[in-house]
């Protein structure tokens, strides 16, 4: 009996720690899945930091969205999808009253999360990773891939490179070098698809997970003597492959990383055989952007900033961060604007915002946001919003824009989200919404 | 003085041979039967189904797989979760590919196909042993990972690699709560340890012991090895697949083949250990202690700091966690190596002694 006694003893304990703390009244919560130790913990750090300090910067200059102040809750997700899962169901229920967009930045966790949050009417924001074909809102109702996907991104980077070479890509030769994962793979439909269009020779090659041994890889590229790599790597993979080059011989300024390859924490460790490397971005560095520099002056300035390590504001992860954290409190504002200003917004009102965002260039000015990301403009057929990218160079010790906003060629990529959603569609046995009469 | 068989009389052979012989064990079996199909699903939360019973059986049945194999019959296996993987692809394309197959035959068939899957790898264990086994079953964990990722036919040709499972249709009925995937994982989980349980104690049980113990000894007595060992992986596989196709279907929704990494191949196996080697309550007990406690530990650091008033982050708490789950993986190995199941065992030859000890 003794057994017994004790099981039901500990459940109890446990569930009185579980039930969720009183939310203030008309507060909104944002339930943060972050993630600051494990492998990844250096880029959950800077992003995570960015993002709760932009929610502080909130709430300290302003009061909060109309007065609403913004509480949040963190729980740690080590960037596992077993983790991230626990996370979201432990802060579902506060999550169910009122909340913002959950952003996992993990494809595993967005990926698990994706019919969870449906259920559930809670929001989920991807920026610049998870389940591209949610582009499609008619399948995909609480999925916003915001900003710009994989695909998107890769068209916009095959643009630049057209650009590069005076209108013409015929008979050139690009590799693509990917991580053999999901995140790596998302891309090669999009650039086939290029390549047909354009006319170029396209060799794809993995590198298997973490990808610190591309020796093969490299040997194969020299044979091959490409134009240009285009690069979709992650981690370590990233500074192994910029050094890889530079053994080779391959001329770094031919390389173009993905978003997730574009960061100091890449190009710092790889030294000087980082300079003229360049990669795609959809936020830029820097504390040029004001409302960077406001943020350290009145969050850091009351002794409330998130970041152990102050020398990360102004990088690449912190802005984007930041961007993230900026898209949730527009579409917070939105919605404040059609369901009663000064109120906290639920799950399926802030849903209804972010497929209506609009954020145009003066509301950025507005807020001292100009060009730390580019316009968005959401729908119901197109929860993307932007599929914008800059290119960004490393010149050594900073990375500088070389370019303007570069948009991917939407009419070839956007089919290819339908169809892959609707396949979704088929496989799950979800009606899509007519988005036509959606308002 | 209540767990005493003082006065039991076994008198027919079927009595003799029953699976809990103890009348008290009986009873409190079927105690925690009642609880956990009728008590918990009334009073549970979804949060305690989604994020932790799920799971926990989930990897219950795979620890038992695993102990099948290393803790019965004696074949250090490192490539559980690649055999997961192979469970949730299997049944994943048999319910996409044969139209209108019911989802209970998708998982035995997914089963099976792992058991298939796991008799090519445990080949090489008819010619070595011991820790060069586990390095021969390691490339079963690093092969078939490699295999789902390279074949784009396994995923249906996504884009990512991702599958997502399917519907999960039974009776014509659609499960969607999580306490309805509670009730399904439970079902199976129960009726797949109760088989367990009785094959360990079957001639089948005794000739994988006896193998475990000393294979020679066992080939001299008659027990024929290349049989013996094969079905120890073909059985073992068919649980770990069966597990694995649970956690897709009924837990995570959508996998990927980098989820079942070497990673989770370990963390079964440190279930095993900490549970205890050769014992079906063991895997439970184990699975309880890898998945529940960090758990636990994360939900009652904050509240322990919050009433200290001690100004942790979320990241601290998460490297405390670490270290005191650490700990006590050391401090369970040192007082108890058996694991825990051993300590509930003494436990319970103390029982029928207490309160009056000699």
């Amino acid at each position: 009996m003794f057994k017994y006694r004790k099981s039901v003893l500990t459940a109890a304990v446990s569930i009185a720690l579980l039930s969720p703390a009183a939310l203030a009244a008309g507060e909104q919560y944002f339930p943060i899945t972050s993630y600051r130790v494990g492998p990844y913990g250096a880029n959950g750090q800077s992003f995570f930091g960015g993002f709760v300090d932009y929610l502080n910067y909130v709430n300290i200059k302003e009061g909060g969205v109309n007065g609403v102040k913004i509480a949040w809750e963190e729980c740690e997700t080590e960037y596992n999808n077993a983790k991230g899962i626990e996370c979201y169901e432990r802060m579902k229920d506060r999550a169910k009253i009122s909340t913002g967009p959950i952003h996992p930045m993990s494809t595993g966790i967005s990926y698990a999360l994706i019919d969870k949050t449906a259920t559930d009417k809670i929001p989920m924001a991807m920026v610049g990773y998870g389940r591209t074909d949610a582009v499609d809102g008619s399948v995909f109702p609480y999925a916003f891939p915001l900003v710009t996907t994989y695909q998107m991104q890769a068209s916009a980077i095959i643009k630049f490179l057209k650009e590069k070479e005076k209108g013409s890509l015929a008979g050139k030769k690009i590799v693509f070098l990917y991580h053999d994962s999901a995140y790596g793979k998302e891309p090669i439909v999009a650039l086939q698809e290029e390549a047909k269009l354009n006319k170029f020779e396209l060799t794809v090659i993995p590198v298997a997970h973490p990808g610190n041994e591309q020796g093969a890889q490299w040997l194969k590229i020299r044979q091959e003597n490409p134009d240009y790599v285009i690069f979709w790597g992650w981690g370590v993979m990233n500074q192994t492959a910029i050094k890889a080059a530079q053994k080779i011989g391959f001329s770094r300024d031919k390389m173009i990383g993905s978003w997730w390859a574009g960061s100091e924490e890449d190009t710092v460790p790889a030294g000087d055989a980082a300079k003229g490397y360049m990669s795609a971005t959809w936020n830029v560095a820097g504390k040029d952007v004001p409302l960077i520099a406001d943020i350290e002056k009145v969050v850091y300035g009351a002794g409330q900033g998130n970041l152990g390590d102050i020398s990360k504001i102004g990088t690449i992860l912190y802005n984007r961060g930041v961007s993230a954290a900026v898209l949730s409190v527009e579409a917070i504002r939105k919605a404040q604007e059609k369901y009663g200003e000064g109120k906290a917004m639920t799950g399926e009102q802030v849903r209804w915002a972010m497929e209506n965002l609009n954020i145009t260039d003066a509301r950025l000015k507005e807020i001292g946001a100009t060009d730390l990301l580019p316009e968005i403009k959401t729908s119901c057929d197109n929860h993307e919003g932007s599929g914008k990218i800059k290119i960004q160079q490393w010149d050594g010790e900073k990375w500088v824009v070389v370019s303007d906003w570069i948009e991917g060629n939407k009419t070839l990529i956007h089919p290819l989200f339908k169809a892959s959603a609707q396949q979704y569609a088929k496989e799950k046995g979800i009606t899509p919404r007519d988005c036509s009469k959606e308002s | 003085m209540l767990y005493r068989e003082a006065g039991q009389f076994k008198t027919s052979y079927a009595a003799d041979q029953q699976l809990f012989p103890i009348r008290q064990d009986r009873m409190g079996i079927l105690i925690l039967l009642a609880v956990v199909f009728l008590v918990i699903p009334a009073t549970a939360s979804e949060y305690w189904f989604s994020a932790i019973l799920i799971p926990f059986l989930i990897f219950s049945l795979a620890a038992l797989g695993l102990n099948i194999l290393t803790g019965y019959a004696g074949q250090l296996s490192l490539g559980s979760a690649a055999f997961m993987a192979v469970g949730a692809y299997a049944a994943y394309n048999f319910q996409l590919r044969i139209d209108g197959i019911p989802i209970l035959v998708s998982f035995v068939c997914a089963g099976l196909t792992a058991a298939g899957v796991g008799i090519l790898f445990g080949l090489p264990s008819l010619w070595i042993k011991g820790f060069y086994l586990a390095v021969a079953t390691l490339a079963a964990q690093f092969f078939i990972v490699w295999c789902l990722t390279k074949f784009p036919w396994f995923s249906n040709y996504s884009s990512s690699g991702v599958i997502s499972a399917q519907q999960l249709i039974i009776f014509g009925h659609e499960l969607t709560s999580p306490q309805e995937k509670y009730w399904l994982v439970l079902s199976i989980v129960t009726v797949m340890a109760l088989a367990a349980k009785n094959m360990a104690r079957s001639s089948t049980g005794r000739a994988w012991m006896a193998v475990r113990d000393m294979d020679v000894a066992a080939s001299v007595i008659g027990i024929r090895l290349m049989p013996t060992k094969l079905l120890a992986f073909a059985i073992s596989s068919f649980y770990c697949g069966v597990a694995g196709a649970l956690y897709a279907f009924c837990y995570l929704g959508s996998v990927e083949p980098d989820g079942f990494s070497l990673d989770m191949s370990f963390r079964i196996l440190f279930m095993i250990i900490i549970g205890g080697v050769g014992s079906i309550l063991g895997s439970f007990l184990g699975a309880a202690f890898i998945l529940l406690l960090p758990i636990f530990l994360d939900i009652a650091f904050p509240w322990v700091a919050g009433l200290l008033g001690l100004p942790f982050s979320s990241a601290t708490v998460s490297h405390i966690q670490v270290l005191v789950f650490g700990t006590l993986i050391m401090f369970f190995l040192i007082v108890e190596p058996h694991g825990l199941a051993r300590l509930w065992q003494i436990t319970k030859e103390k029982l029928r002694l207490w309160p009056f000890p000699h």
